[in-house]
């Protein structure tokens, strides 16, 4: 934990959006809450992973050596959620809307890679960041250094609406209906921390699409997928969407389901609240495994869930944000930095010039630009690097950037006579590795390197791959260069290895009594058409023998295929029975005597274990939003206290009375449907359907509690004094262990509608 | 001052395979071979100029690491530490070479490995406590210089400061 923590507040103030300095202050006092017993682990745990702070392999204090499962003795016998240890090192995830990033941001996120992790920042396959071994105590200050730059890691995990993504390409992109890069923002910003999306069962995951036939957006495999579409009308072209709910990958991937042909521009974030209004309201609360958006949409059916929405969005009041962004959206778009230009005929290119070319440049709709990808290999950048690619982002494009789906990133509107000196430069700074989004740039989520939940060495394998399969792929068939391999760890699919044309997932199997690490075999699935088909398992083969897996597969593609058939194709004519006796031979593991490498997981050395396996905190758990907003309650009574001690009377007094009134509000929202936030309001119910009923009696105490509160809010001008202000922080702290008391008592009885 | 870094030079460059790192590291965690918890490796190979093979602590990550191109072992404190910044900066110190002799006696790099210990880089991770700036560098100079005349004798080394303004504030001390 950084001895510099503290200051990051003070030298930071005036340049963090307030109410984003007011959210840090909060987690902040949560974490100092957390830390003196005063908040619940799993409410705890669910506030963290909403502000990004994920959990990290071996946080349970608990490591295989490789001989033995052992203790690992962290210095504070604190945890920071249910079976989580304070000190455990954890993961940040760093939300990137639509991938969009300025030179000065990573330069930032370099000096957070250097400083609280371990100087390598990590790009996901949802165009978020990831930084590892971080100490939780440290994450108020990164918040703040990231939110200075204008970055928010607000609901990057937990059961909210996570980073929405876009294709990379769209605003340059030669098959783009549209840049649908206003929209995604747009969306972004209007559902974050948005009142209806914060009680979901399950995270939901959004991605837009510039086009229907291209891969970047991945639209189909998402909980909402927005692709966009124009109509014209009366000769008039008009912009909107074919809008797509319910996909997901996971152990129960689905496509998603076709909600509209043509959803108007202007019902874009409408419709979306609705979405996100039904989900809350219907979506499966208790079992994790089934409360994924796409469970719902199963379950009703398009037609009702639909329907549902529709009719919910006749409810909404209007809200003038579902349309202001429309007013600019041409005017939002990318500028070059310089005039376009075009290749020159050079006598001799720079060594790997011409590869590189092959595969990392791409031609702009805009003649004479360029989008060149910066490969990075499994996701993977040094703080040199972010440094290095902040100088390039200004001295070749206008100071941006975007991170890919593919974990990769990309300079966009470079000036093509430009593309020579750009290599050398990439090149000098170890960025300028050819083959994007070719079979060498293997896709990977995190896998046992630092996920719970990972069974087998996702990165181990993709590194081990990308070397062997970058040594030869200028020489390989373009047929096979240009396939895709994607990787997870385990059946929970974040290396996305269903939309792959070969895709590999963990899993582990038993062999003499020892476990061995495997992955399943998956061919076939689409990346293109926004992972429009998913890949078909056929096998689980031990992971050592992966490499030969993919050599054996690609061999046969290559001399069994017809013509120009696909990949996809081929497996589709060939079968699942072919496919699987492809492999079968390679589904063999020798006895642990004649080869334990076999039992040994890819860049590891100890005999392999699944006893590392802890439990997921994807969504965390599913916390009741009472439970926050009384924890909410609970921490202003605990700034009223520091307000006091800073001598601040007045604030010291409003906000004992606010934690009061918002504990008051937060029980009658347990009775009443919709509740106005006025005082006099809130107070006049609270004595008609809490103290009047004799529900928030203390069986002891009677009502006494209860006018704490009325008599506080009745008094709530009153001059402030120092006295007076103790007084009502005392009242407030019994006034909140009453309220928590009533819950308890209304949660034992009948609903009432 | 805190969080210091250090990082002493492998001689000659070049040439070492790092993955033997990646069992050696899991063996000191096995078997405690440093007096601190120690949880984890990550192997970063695949990454160039970065941070190679790291054995990751709670106070401190251990790497045989490849920024800019040259590998050395890298020590980095991550928690904070009591006593004078002397006193921290001879802990880290102490902590990296310690780190070098185990991995230079160790069967698995079968003598390929060999540290100059004639030459160290030392870093402050933190820009808060230690901004890139000349009177940062005079203050890391003034706590660095006793307690490298104390090891190599005043006047016996070169110190320098290295890297950009936008990198960690760090200095090179080569002994002549
Ligand atoms: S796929 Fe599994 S191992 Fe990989 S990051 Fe997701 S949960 Fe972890």
């Amino acid at each position: 934990m950084k001895a510099s923590n503290s200051l990051w507040k003070q030298r930071l103030a005036g340049r963090i959006a307030e109410p984003m300095a007011a959210e840090l202050d909060v987690y902040e006092n949560e974490i100092l809450l957390k830390k003196q017993g005063k908040m619940e682990d799993k409410v705890f745990a669910e506030t963290r992973l909403r502000r990004g702070a994920y959990g990290q392999r071996y946080d349970n204090g608990q490591r295989h050596d490789g001989v033995a499962a052992r203790k690992l003795t962290f210095p504070q016998a604190l945890t920071k959620g249910p079976g989580t240890e304070w000190d455990a090192p954890g993961m940040q995830r760093i939300k990137i809307p639509y991938g969009g990033m300025t030179a000065q941001q990573l330069e930032v996120m370099a000096e957070l890679a250097e400083e609280y992790s371990d100087g390598i920042a990590h790009v996901t396959t949802r165009q978020d960041f990831q930084l590892h071994f971080v100490h939780i105590e440290d994450t108020p200050a990164l918040m703040r250094r990231l939110a200075a730059s204008g970055i928010t890691t607000r609901e990057a995990c937990g059961n909210s609406i996570r980073n929405v993504t876009a294709c990379h390409l769209s605003g340059v992109c030669r098959t783009q209906t549209f840049d649908v890069t206003p929209y995604a923002h747009a969306l972004t910003y209007f559902l974050l921390g948005h009142p209806d999306c914060q009680s979901f069962g399950r995270k939901v995951k959004i991605a837009f699409s510039g086009c229907r036939g291209e891969s970047c957006g991945l639209a189909m495999m998402h909980d909402i997928g927005a692709v966009a579409a124009t109509r014209e009308v009366d000769g008039k072209v008009e912009r909107g969407f074919e809008f797509y709910v319910g996909g997901g990958l996971g152990t129960v991937p689905q496509q998603a389901r076709l909600f509209d042909e043509f959803l108007p521009e202007s019902e874009l974030l409408p419709v979306s609240q609705s979405i996100a209004r039904v989900f809350a309201r219907l979506g499966e609360k208790k079992n994790r495994n089934t409360a994924r958006l796409k469970f719902l949409v199963s379950k009703l059916g398009i037609a009702e869930f639909k329907r549902l929405v529709l009719e919910d969005r006749a409810t909404l009041a209007h809200d003038p944000r579902w349309t202001a962004h429309l007013e600019d959206r041409d005017s939002r778009g990318e500028a070059p930095l310089k005039p376009s230009s075009f290749l020159q005929i050079e006598p001799v290119r720079a060594p790997g010039f011409d590869e590189w070319y092959k595969t990392n440049v791409y031609s702009q709709r805009q003649g004479g630009y360029s989008t060149v990808t910066v490969a990075l290999p499994l996701g993977d950048i040094t703080s040199d690097q972010l440094r290095a690619l902040a100088d390039i982002s200004r001295a070749y494009v206008k100071d941006t950037v975007r991170t890919t789906v593919e974990q990769n990133l990309v300079l966009r509107w470079v000036s093509s006579g430009d593309l020579s000196a750009l290599y050398a430069d990439l090149s000098a700074a170890g960025l300028a590795s050819p083959g994007a989004g070719c079979i060498a740039d293997v896709v990977s989520c995190p896998g046992t390197d630092t996920c719970k939940l990972g069974i087998s060495s996702s990165r181990g394998l993709s590194a081990t791959l990308r070397e062997r399969l970058a040594a030869n792929q200028f020489s390989m068939d373009e047929a096979i260069r240009g396939l895709h391999i994607k990787v997870s760890g385990c059946f929970n699919s974040c290396g996305q290895h269903h939309a792959s044309d070969l895709g590999f997932y963990g899993v582990s199997r038993n062999k003499g009594g020892y476990t061995v690490p495997h992955f399943q075999v998956v061919l076939g699935g689409q990346f293109e058409n926004n992972a429009g088909a998913y890949g078909l398992a056929i096998g689980a083969v031990p992971s050592k023998r992966i490499p030969e897996t993919v050599e054996r597969i690609t061999s046969r593609f290559l001399a069994e295929r017809q013509a120009d058939e696909k990949f996809q194709a081929w497996i589709k004519r060939i079968g699942k029975a072919a496919c699987k006796s492809m492999i079968d031979d390679l589904t063999a593991v020798p006895a642990h005597d004649a080869d334990p490498s076999f039992y040994v997981d890819w860049a590891d050395a100890r005999e392999y274990t699944i006893g590392d396996i802890g439990v997921g905190e994807c969504a965390g758990e599913v916390v009741n939003p009472i439970d926050f907003q009384l924890t909410a309650c609970e921490r202003e009574a605990f700034e009223a206290q520091l307000a006091l001690e800073a001598g601040d009377v007045s604030k010291a007094q409003r906000l004992a009375y606010e934690s009061m009134l918002h504990g008051a509000g937060a029980l009658l929202g347990q009775r009443l449907p919709v509740l106005s936030g006025d005082p006099d309001h809130v107070a006049g119910l609270f004595r008609e359907q809490l103290v009047d009923t004799q529900l928030f009696s203390d069986p002891f105490a009677g009502a006494k509690f209860a006018h704490y509160f009325l008599e506080a809010h009745e008094k709530r001008e009153a001059a402030a004094s120092a006295d007076r202000a103790r007084q009502l922080i005392e009242e407030a702290q019994l006034f909140i262990e009453a309220s928590h008391a009533c819950y308890a008592r209304m949660r034992a009885m009948p609903a009432v509608v | 001052m805190q969080h210091f870094q250090v990082k002493i030079f492998v001689r000659p460059a070049g040439g070492v395979n790092l993955e033997p790192a990646i069992a050696v590291f899991h063996r000191w965690i096995r078997e405690s071979a440093l007096p601190e918890l120690l949880i984890d490796v990550a192997d970063y190979r695949h990454v160039p100029a970065g941070p190679g093979v790291m054995l990751v602590g709670h106070d401190s990550h251990y790497g045989l690491d490849e920024r800019k191109n040259r590998l050395g072992l890298l020590y980095s404190r991550r928690t904070a530490m009591d006593g004078t910044v002397g006193d921290r900066l001879n802990s880290a110190i102490g902590a990296a070479r310690r780190a070098c002799e185990l991995l230079t006696a160790d069967p698995a790099f079968a003598g390929a490995l060999r540290f100059d210990d004639g030459e160290f880089e030392i870093a402050v991770n933190d820009r808060a406590l230690a901004p890139n700036t000349a009177d940062g560098y005079l203050a890391l100079e003034a706590e660095v210089k006793p307690v490298l005349d104390a090891m190599w004798g005043a006047g016996s080394y070169d110190l320098r400061s290295v890297g950009a303004p936008r990198e960690l504030l760090t200095v090179s001390a080569i002994r002549r």
